[in-house]
């Protein structure tokens, strides 16, 4: 049990210390755990103002600091029209298997639907459909295509 | 047509199989072929016109394809025709073996078909050239409209006698034909012989269709539809065409694949964000949950005694592989080395496990041992993925993507297969552009 607690002791400092490191590699850009797009290319509007997409780290489905913001954006658009229902399409890179890049697509779009949800949109309104990688936005193959092709996007139905 | 084979296979085996001379070692790939002379099959002045078939060419198409066959294995090395020395019908009597072996042969294959009452009537030999013997010989009868599996069956038979292991020919491919710019893909099922003839596409491409997979016992395929935008697991029927959804799931499901017996889909089902592995039974339509996890679990793979699946989740973090018993206990993760693990399929022999690797930017197909030692990388490119093995566990087909330019050109997708001793790399020619290949078992089995 004490070499358990030790343990348990050593893990958490260890985990601080990752905690630590993250935030700050974090504020560098273009590291391999932060490679989220957070440029305007690709991007299109629900309505002056309000982003229609945002971008993920390579296998990652956290939303950034920009992601939020721009998902608060699309929540406020919501409330103001409260008959409009939206589609999140989720996506990925090319860089990973088929299988796994579906599921990484709906989890993904799910991410940004929480986030939705937690800001007062009603799940109801919001449904969800990965697309993995089989929707590239930019066909190249290079890092940016690939940063820009992580993403969700919001997508009115009707 | 499955009972004469028997029968006349008893006949011949049973005799002539201590007098084998000539081994083919297919342990080591493709660094000694054996040099094998494939007689046209003599075609019987008797035959008949069966509707617009060439008859007379059909002895040299069927020899065509036997060579074609044995050349893609690596293991053999068909030798021309302008060396061979005795006419086909002679040969296939009672072959000269001094002068065949003149042309350094050490094995020949002899036939003779017939058409008559529209049936075509085949049969062939197989002689070893250093004991001067036949090996084997085999006799049967078909439509003729089959001359091509005929082709493959002999191909199966002589490959069998020489490597001691079932052959894989009388087998077909079926994969996601491509079409199109690489951000606008037009995709469509397709099936084609293993050898790449008779490519049939089922489905017409207006809905975006992935990852089929052959039932090993029958000629059903499961694959993903995007059918009315709503991302599902269909079975079809090849023979009669007829589809239908897989279950009754609220959301996506997908990553399909048959159990070994034929009876059970296993795949994905996504749901708020979590993936988790499901089978659901195909007569009694019984579903059954095999993972619950906060993670994504996906790629199942049955091994091949029904006992274990294979899967991967990125529980640890990232994708890594794992096993675990049928009713989803016992759960072990595999594959501890450098790099991300996709895409687990067991071996039809059930003692390897063949799987997608990534790692600093390069794609890996490789095999390991079902506990994740051994693991031997056979082929690196910039993009590859999904393993699907020949029936006999010998060959393993994928799909290889190219770097497209800055506007998506020179995006190309094509199947290549290569031997699991990671010899023998080879470009599975395809009509078009082809993408999540699935062999077959034997047809004729």
């Amino acid at each position: 049990m004490i070499f358990n607690k030790n343990l348990k002791n050593v893990l958490i400092v260890i985990f601080t210390t990752l905690l630590l490191s993250a935030c700050s590699t974090a504020k560098k850009t273009g590291t391999a755990s932060d490679d989220a797009y957070t440029g305007k290319e690709t991007v299109k509007y629900l309505a002056s103002g309000v982003p229609d997409r945002v971008f993920f780290a390579t296998n990652k489905s956290s939303l950034t600091t920009a992601s939020r913001a721009t998902l608060r954006k699309q929540a406020t658009f919501l409330r103001k029209n409260k008959k409009l229902n939206v589609t999140i399409e989720g996506h990925a890179d090319e860089r990973g298997t088929r299988e796994y890049n579906l599921a990484l697509g709906e989890r993904r779009a799910n991410a940004a639907r929480d986030y939705l949800m937690t800001y007062g949109i009603s799940g109801k309104r919001i449904s969800v459909i990965s697309y993995g990688k089989e929707k590239p936005i930019n066909a190249a193959s290079t890092p940016l295509a690939w940063s820009q092709n992580r993403r969700s996007v919001t997508v009115k139905v009707n | 047509m499955k009972k004469i084979i028997i029968i006349i296979l008893f006949n011949f085996f049973t005799i002539i199989k201590s007098y084998a001379l000539i081994e083919v070692d297919i342990t080591r790939g493709n660094l000694d072929p054996l040099p094998l002379a494939v007689s046209p099959l003599h075609v019987d002045i008797k035959s008949e016109d069966y509707k617009d078939m060439k008859i007379k060419e059909l002895g040299n198409n069927i020899s065509e394809i036997i060579e074609n066959n044995f050349r893609a294995t690596g293991l053999f090395n068909p030798l021309k025709k302008e060396a061979f020395v005795q006419k086909p019908d002679i040969a296939h009597l009672k072959p000269r073996f001094e002068d065949w072996r003149l042309i350094k042969a050490q094995a020949l294959i002899t036939g003779k078909i017939l058409i008559k009452d529209e049936k075509l009537k085949v049969e062939f030999r197989l002689w070893d050239l250093a004991a001067a013997k036949e090996m084997t010989a085999l006799a049967f009868t078909t439509t003729p409209s089959n001359w091509r599996r005929v082709a493959h069956i002999i191909s199966d038979k002589i490959y069998e006698r020489l490597t001691g292991e079932e052959g894989y020919f009388d087998t077909r491919i079926i994969y996601v034909a491509e079409s199109g710019p690489k951000n606008q893909r037009v995709k469509k099922l397709a099936i084609m012989d293993q050898d790449g003839a008779k490519t049939k596409y089922l489905t017409l491409g207006n809905e975006l269709v992935l990852t089929p997979r052959f039932n090993p016992t029958n000629q059903m395929v499961t694959y993903m539809s995007y059918f009315r935008n709503m991302p599902r697991v269909y079975l079809l029927d090849i023979e009669t065409g007829t589809q239908e959804v897989v279950g009754n799931f609220p959301g996506m499901t997908f990553a399909p694949r048959f159990s070994p017996d034929g009876k059970k889909i296993i795949m994905s089902f996504a749901k708020d964000g979590n993936s988790d592995i499901f089978t659901m039974e195909i007569e009694t339509r019984v579903v059954e949950r095999i993972t619950d996890h906060s993670s994504i679990d996906t790629s199942p793979s049955f091994s091949p005694d029904g006992k274990f699946i294979a899967f991967n989740s990125d529980r640890s973090g990232l994708q890594q592989i794992y096993v675990m018993r049928s009713d989803g206990s016992g759960v072990k993760r595999i594959t501890f080395g450098n790099g991300i693990y996709g895409t687990p399929v067991w071996s039809p022999r059930g003692d390897l496990i063949a799987f997608t690797k990534m790692r600093k930017g390069k794609f890996y197909i490789g095999v390991m041992r079902t506990d994740g030692t051994g693991e031997r990388l056979l082929t690196e490119n910039f993009y590859q993925e999904a393993p699907s093995w020949s029936p006999n566990g010998r060959v393993i087909v994928f799909y290889r993507e190219t770097k497209a330019g800055l506007k998506g050109e020179g995006f190309t997708a094509k199947l290549w297969t290569i031997d699991i001793t990671g010899y023998n790399e080879r470009q599975l020619k395809t009509k078009t552009d082809a993408s999540d290949p699935s062999w077959s078992s034997l047809l004729s089995k």
